[in-house]
């Protein structure tokens, strides 16, 4: 709604300036000033109702008390009644156990309903409050949530609820009490469906990887969780926030250091036990540099010391390649959000350890883990690892931190939206949606299996026509003497002639089905129309007649083999052209081809759905209006989409100048042939610019039949009518 | 007028004035940052706690962890608590316990440990060990069931490397009997590790134990190949049913609610859902009111025909948790919709179900059918691929189930290995994928086409280089007595020797010399042209005739040119294969093809070297393919296949061709290629030729039958396609074409050279014909 107050704003200025004008000119300069007042002050009403109105109703789902920080200094009290008794955390709750899906199953959006409760600060009898002040980064999860599209302001609609006690860190609470303290929320339920965010669980002296409060069945959120306090599909193991990382992430944005050292152990105060097998590494490898805090200033998180040397924090992380990540008292340590976000690819030595979002992130491609038993070997392990790892590791590193890591707010998102994926699992996010930097596409998993359909599918001939009645006729002929070939679909792309009736079409041994066109575009040809039945699809013009039916057979069965790739008769190629520092067209006899034209090509139909709608630029639009080039555009498709190169089928054909076709150019003259060319030659630097590269790829061979010009009797050959004219 | 005006002046004024007062505090909410007194906010971890300043022990983690190996309970194991890593330095191998003759054992077991027994894990030194397996059949500890074996626990104990379980792997497919169908084997497993069908979440140890699927008896023991499933099953258009489901139901009991609710989403168009009460003995003492009429529907349609015509076809809950219909389901290239809450579905540790089933709620049964119209057509053709995909390179055989699990233990012993989520989850999988090759995907021949497209402009230096120009390993056999003479001036491999140099792409040549004759000194060897280095290695088992393949260290480009000394090829041939090789860099490239058949009256697999219209094989003797498969030929490939090789002398060129062809499902490439025969006329083609010796032929189809029955199918496939320069034979002038010594006669006066002239098209494998004495 806001965006149309800008529109509506310009709306009344003009009209209210053209009414300016009118009163100026005619009254004196007193009037005129009186008139400037009056139209200000419309202005300003009108100004006001209009953001009245979208306030208004934004008003009511978000409640006061939540959005106003300030309000967090005198927050209304609410004292714990001593006689409720919580129930204890049950350790065997699973999403089936212990959810109850029906508060979530009314909604059809996908989306899961999370309520908010109001913020009060619960006191004990003696008005003590029973937690500590609420905490910046508590309150930033409130504020996430709240702004996030699972909000809800309705308790009745919502199927997630989050306590706004502040239980980040177990020892800023009293457990017992907020034990009590949430029994006595409104909705408790005995926990069901209430997410409890925690980071820091257990406190001295036996840091439990569990938060030691009486949650009773609800989820809980956890920076240190270990894999037997875990509840798989239940829990959700978060990140130790560290604000140190994010200013790593900006030191790294700003200068790129050389990595000086291959190992940095940064913690302070890791235990004795695995101080002394770093610290004998470190003496014999010059590249291991092991700090720990300063003895002068051991609070200060920003600096670090080896010895007598001093080192900023978390600055020196930027010069390691690896960082080490080893347990401390608690199993989660701020130091993997910390090195992430330096691009130090963090080596996790912590048994047990559940790792950040486990349940959808693979860390194997990021970080480096191994048993507390193995820390000794690190170095020999460390060293092995090949620089295209480390870069590659590096990248995942750096993406999951930006995406997940980086603020609370993206931190409680994630974590919803895992809560999300289990509540909808039909629409959750894939591996790859939540693991693959690169975006993948529907073409990887058309193509995930290695093999093309089967022979007895066959394929579909699409003829694009127009008019030449004589020519499709003889093309249909043609083609439909191909054994494989299971149907013919007509475009016919002329709105101004009906098809003629079926008796004067020519008897053919194969179903043909006519499709009509609204508009005379050439990407109709490509349009992914449903009588479209087989995988393969052979796009013909009307009038390549010359192809024989050994020629198609054996086409098709080149494309069954290279199911991802444009298959298909006449071939073209691009050269550089170094003077005009531009790329060319060339349709000459080269040795090389980078694209098959689809006057006479077998594809995937997949293809079809991206040349429609997932075409980049404006290069469909383009090609429509332009009456040109819609087969480059296609080759210049699959190209970026698969990273090869089309397949040329036999030899060379006289083909009757299948780029004519397109521009329905019938007499051929040769000014004209040459004008074809050269926008032909734009085509291909106008689509390069718009997809910022040359996607094509270029080869020097063609696929032939086997026994293709071997000295043998025709008898012995399969396909003999290859390159025949 | 002007009192009118004052007094509109006014009214706006006054109006302006209480919108305001009234509203005026809303529009605060457009700047709340602005002017406010912002209470300061702690940090939820204070320095102190940053620096873990305090930090505190109660155990020193040493002591802590030395306690919790001592101690932990069964259902508290963990790798780093249970298993004993020092076991597993010396490599990972398995050992299998001795099975005992009197003991049953159902025929699911043995296939299994047969597969382990023939497997490369395998081991018959308990020492050197990492993993046992038992020979006691655990598979079903129903105690109600024929395959139940007793006294199980005693038998256990008094096994000599059972040591309380530890690095162990128990199979197990039922656990538990009738009412309450528990998962308890009956048995203390101690600190075994438990593969098991059937498993929930809050009885799975996760990074420890191992969720299996159910499989029939009659479940393939090896092979298992995705084409006829594929070829049937995946038509592009829609199937006639959306969803559906055909099976028992209990009436009551453990887990019969959901399926005796199924009947509501039945709507006999397209969604079927059909029960039937009968099981057991006494099921009609049971009865419920619905029966008859569940069962007249129930016989209306066929189980196969029902997988097989359905899109979504449902795996619900039996009494136990997984059922065999999650394998039918897989294996009719149908989508499974899992209704089974709390089951840890099968290797979910590493294989990413999301992509390819769908997860329903047994809670929201009725929601099912909503869920799966939800879906859109491009959804469900990738749902289709991607399960399909599974089902062929973890579930179609016993062995890859097992070597899936299996692999699943090594990863986690070497938890620092690479092989993540996306090698699993894509073709050709993690089975085939060696972790200690390189340590990136990217460096694996499948993965190189995208990622060379991908960072094509980016990357520089030696990775360029290796992938750029290859490596010419040339085996040199020959016999002593023989009358070639090594390093005279002329002779089949100097000649050879001349041409490879000649290549731009050449990056080193190396002669393995398997010759019986002593390597001929440094001296003697030619200098090559442009200083490429030619190193001689002479192998340790000069009779072994798979050494051609040990991949050497010597092998640092990503391309191998394999060629026999006496291949008469020339520089445009070698270039152009390893330009067709680049775009295809999982598959074998080469000259000299050889195609398989059917022989029906034999009942066998025939073996030809006849000219063809296709071919499936294409032979090392003149073949380019990715180093890669050099590893996988000496590390991967199973004892029995490398002994049929040693034994036979012979075939190692057909075995590399299956083990390609097996590990990409794709068909070799041939390339063109001048012909070397002196008369073209027919009879070379169809008649024997002198050197066309029955035995040879005869031992080399015995290979291809042994290798079919190892494998476990017929990998091979064949193709039509043969690769030629864009120009090949063109009515063009000869100088536009970049390869032209492939089609000229003139260079082929060179095989005079030949001292043994080929008669035919080739001649590479037949030598090896000649019993070696």
């Amino acid at each position: 709604m806001r965006g149309n107050c800008p529109k509506l704003f310009t709306v009344f200025t003009e009209n209210s300036s053209s009414f300016a004008n009118r009163t100026s000119i005619t009254l004196n300069f007193r009037h005129f000033f009186l008139g400037f007042a009056y139209i200000l002050l419309f202005i300003c009403l009108a100004l006001s109702i209009i953001l009245w109105i979208p306030l208004h109703t934004h008003q009511t789902q978000v409640p006061s008390v939540l959005f106003d920080r300030a309000s967090l200094d005198h927050l209304p009290e609410l004292v714990v009644l001593n006689n409720s008794l919580p129930l204890p955390t049950q350790k065997n709750c699973t999403y089936y156990t212990c959810f109850d899906v029906y508060k979530c199953s009314h909604t059809h959006s996908g989306k899961i309903g999370v309520y908010v409760y109001p913020v009060v600060e619960f006191v004990d009898k003696d008005k003590v409050p029973i937690t500590r002040k609420i905490t910046l980064e508590f309150y930033n999860i409130l504020k996430a949530i709240t702004k996030s599209v699972y909000f809800t302001s309705d308790p009745n609609e919502a199927c997630l609820f989050i306590p706004t006690i502040d239980l980040l860190n177990q020892n800023r609470i009293r457990p017992k009490d907020v034990g009590k303290a949430l029994t006595s929320l409104p909705y408790w339920n005995d926990g069901r469906n209430h997410l409890i965010f925690n980071i820091l669980p257990g406190s001295m002296p036996e840091y439990y990887p569990f938060l030691e409060v009486d949650i009773g069945y609800a989820m809980m959120t956890s920076g240190g969780f270990s894999s037997l306090t875990y509840r798989s599909g239940f829990d959700v193991s978060v990140p130790i926030y560290s604000p140190l990382a994010g200013e790593a992430a900006e030191l790294r944005k700003q200068n790129f250091q050389d990595r000086k050292w291959l190992v940095i152990s940064s913690q302070p105060n890791i235990h004795e036990d695995f101080r002394e097998v770093i610290s004998e590494m470190a003496a014999e490898h010059p590249k291991f540099l092991v700090l720990n805090s300063c003895a002068s200033s051991p609070l200060d998180p920003r600096l670090r010391c080896r010895d007598e040397e001093i080192y900023n924090f978390p600055d020196i992380l930027l010069n390691a390649t690896f960082c080490l990540v080893v347990r401390g008292a608690r199993l989660g340590q701020p130091a993997l959000s910390e090195s992430l976000a330096a691009g130090c690819i963090p080596v996790v030595v912590s048994d047990s350890y559940v790792l950040p979002y486990a349940e959808v992130i693979d860390w194997k491609s990021a970080v480096l883990q191994l048993y507390e038993d193995d820390l000794s070997k690190i170095m020999d392990l460390l060293q092995c690892v090949s620089s295209d790892r480390i870069s590659e590791m590096r990248r995942k590193g750096n993406w999951i931190y930006t995406r997940y890591f980086s603020s609370m707010e993206r931190i409680a998102l994630t974590t919803l939206r895992i809560v999300n994926d289990r509540v909808f699992p039909h629409i959750g996010r894939s591996y790859s949606d939540w693991n693959d930097p690169d975006e993948r596409h529907l073409a990887c998993n058309t193509f995930a299996l290695p093999i093309g359909p089967p022979r007895s599918q066959g394929f579909t001939a699409v003829v694009l026509t127009y008019d030449r009645l004589e020519s499709l006729f003889h093309v249909l002929e043609r083609i439909s003497k191909a054994p494989s070939l299971a149907k013919i679909v007509i475009v016919w792309n002329n709105q101004f002639r009906d098809p003629p009736p079926i008796s004067s079409w020519p008897r053919l041994p194969k179903p043909l089905q006519i499709v009509r066109t609204k508009r005379n575009q050439l990407s109709n040809r490509f349009y992914p129309f449903p009588e479209i039945e087989t995988e393969a699809i052979l796009a013909m013009d009307d009038d390549i007649i010359m192809l024989t039916t050994d020629e198609l057979e054996f086409g098709f069965e080149v494309w069954r083999q290279f199911p991802d790739r444009i298959v298909g008769f006449p071939s073209r190629t691009h050269v550089w052209d170094g003077p005009n520092n531009r790329w060319k067209y060339e349709s000459e006899w080269t040795n090389n081809v980078s694209m098959v034209l689809t006057g006479a090509a077998f594809y995937h139909r997949v293809y079809n759905y991206y040349y429609s709608s997932a075409m980049p630029g404006d290069i469909k639009s383009w090609v429509d209006d332009h009456m040109n080039c819609e087969d480059i555009a296609m080759n210049f498709l699959v190209a970026n989409l698969t990273g090869k190169a089309p397949i040329k089928v036999a030899p060379r054909k006289k083909f009757k100048c299948p780029e004519c076709v397109n521009a329905d150019l019938l007499s051929v003259d040769l000014s004209d042939m040459t004008a074809h060319m050269a926008e032909r030659s734009e085509c291909i630097n106008r689509f390069a610019h718009i997809y910022g590269r040359l996607p094509l790829r270029s080869v020097e061979f063609r696929a032939d039949p086997v026994l293709f010009k071997d000295n043998l009797p025709d008898a012995f050959k399969r396909f003999n009518e290859i390159g025949s004219l | 007028m002007q009192a009118k005006q004052r007094y509109i002046l006014l009214f706006l004024s006054c109006a302006f004035l209480a919108l305001c007062y009234f509203g005026g505090y809303r529009l605060k909410g457009l700047f709340p940052d602005r002017g406010r007194h912002w209470p300061s906010l702690d940090c939820y971890m204070d320095s102190e706690e940053l620096m873990e300043h305090r930090s505190f022990w109660s155990l020193p983690p040493k002591q802590r962890q030395e306690e919790a190996k001592a101690n932990t309970v069964r259902e508290q194991c963990r790798m780093e608590t249970c298993f004993d890593f020092s076991k597993c330095v010396s490599g990972f191998k398995v050992y299998i316990h001795p099975v005992e003759e009197m003991v049953a054992m159902s025929s699911t077991y043995r296939k299994i440990l047969n597969v382990i027994t023939e497997s490369r894990y395998h081991t018959t030194d308990a020492s050197q060990a990492c993993l046992f397996i038992l020979g006691l059949d655990t598979l079903d500890r129903d105690s109600l069931s024929s395959d139940y074996v007793r006294g199980m626990q005693s038998k256990l104990n008094s096994l000599p490397h059972w040591n309380g379980g530890q690095n162990h792997i128990i199979f197990n497919f039922y656990s538990g009997t009738w009412p309450d169908y528990t998962e308890d084997l009956g048995m203390d497993i101690g600190r075994a590790i438990l593969a098991k069908a059937s498993i929930s979440v809050q009885n799975y140890r996760p990074s420890f134990d191992i969720s299996l699927p159910l499989v029939h008896k009659e479940h393939l023991e090896r092979g298992g190949d995705i084409l006829p499933v594929y070829a049937e099953n995946i038509p592009a258009a829609s199937k006639s049913y959306l969803l559906a489901f055909k099976g028992k139901r209990y009436v009551y009991g453990i887990g019969s609610e959901t399926r005796n609710s199924l009947y509501h989403l039945h709507n006999s168009r397209d969604v079927i859902m059909v029960t039937t009460c009968k099981h057991g003995k006494s099921w009609k003492e049971l009865k419920d009111e619905r029966c008859e009429e569940d069962n007249a529907e129930y016989d209306r349609y066929d189980y196969e025909v029902l997988l097989h015509n359905s899109t979504f076809c449902l795996v619900p809950r039996g009494r136990r948790l997984g059922s065999f219909r999650f394998i039918e389901v897989l294996q009719a290239g149908c989508i499974p919709v899992l209704l089974s809450n709390n089951w840890v579905i099968p290797f979910s540790e590493i294989i990413d179900w999301k992509t390819s089933a769908i997860w329903a709620d047994e809670r929201l049964l009725l929601q099912v059918p909503d869920i799966v119209r939800s879906i859109e057509a491009e959804r469900v053709m990738a749902l289709r691929q991607q399960s399909q995909l599974l089902w062929h390179m973890y579930f179609s055989s016993i062995d890859r189930i097992i070597f899936t699990t299996l692999e699943i233990v090594l990863q986690r012993i070497q938890q620092h290995l690479w092989r993540d989520g996306r090698v699993w989850n894509s073709f050709p999988g993690g089975l085939v994928t060696l972790p200690y090759y390189a340590d990136t995907p990217s460096r694996l021949p499948w993965n190189q086409q995208s990622s060379a497209s991908a960072a094509a402009l980016v990357t520089g230096g030696q990775k360029d280089k290796n992938a750029s120009q290859f490596t010419a390993v040339i085996y040199s056999q020959h016999q002593t007595g023989s009358p070639f003479v090594p390093a005279t001036s002329s002779g089949p491999l100097l000649h050879l020797l001349r041409v490879v140099s000649r290549s731009q792409h050449v990056a080193r040549i190396v002669v393995v010399w398997a010759s019986d004759a002593p390597k001929p000194p440094p001296s003697r060897w030619p200098s090559l042209t442009r200083g490429i280095p030619l190193h001689i290695v002479v192998p340790q088992q000069k009779q072994n005739i798979g050494e051609r393949f040990r991949p050497l260290d010597l092998i640092e480009t990503d391309a191998v040119f394999s060629l026999d000394e006496d291949a008469t090829l020339t520089t445009d041939e070698i270039d152009f294969a390893f330009h067709v090789w680049r775009h295809f860099p999982e598959r074998i490239v080469g000259f000299p093809a050889r195609t398989h058949y059917w022989d029906d009256t034999k009942g066998q697999w025939g073996y030809t070297s006849k000219w063809t219209n296709e071919y499936s094989m294409v032979l090392t003797g003149a073949a380019i393919y990715h180093r890669y498969y050099h590893m996988l030929y000496t590390d991967w490939l199973g004892p029995l296949l490398h002994k049929t090789v040693d034994q036979s002398r012979n075939c190692e060129d057909i075995l590399i061709n299956f083990l390609v062809s097996h590990v990409t499902r794709q068909p070799p490439i041939k390339v063109s290629q001048r012909k070397q025969y002196k008369n073209s006329n027919l009879s070379t083609v169809t008649s024997r030729s002198p050197w066309n010796d029955p035995d040879h032929f005869l031992q080399r189809q015995t290979c291809l039958n042994t290798f079919v029955a190892l494998f476990g199918y017929m990998p091979l496939i064949r193709s039509a396609v043969r690769f030629d320069p864009v120009l090949f034979k063109d009515p063009v002038s000869n100088l536009r074409k970049k390869y032209r010594q492939m089609e000229s006669r003139k260079y082929a006066t060179q095989k005079k050279i030949l001292p043994s002239d080929p008669v035919s098209c080739w001649v590479g494998e037949e030598r090896k014909g000649v019993p070696i004495r």
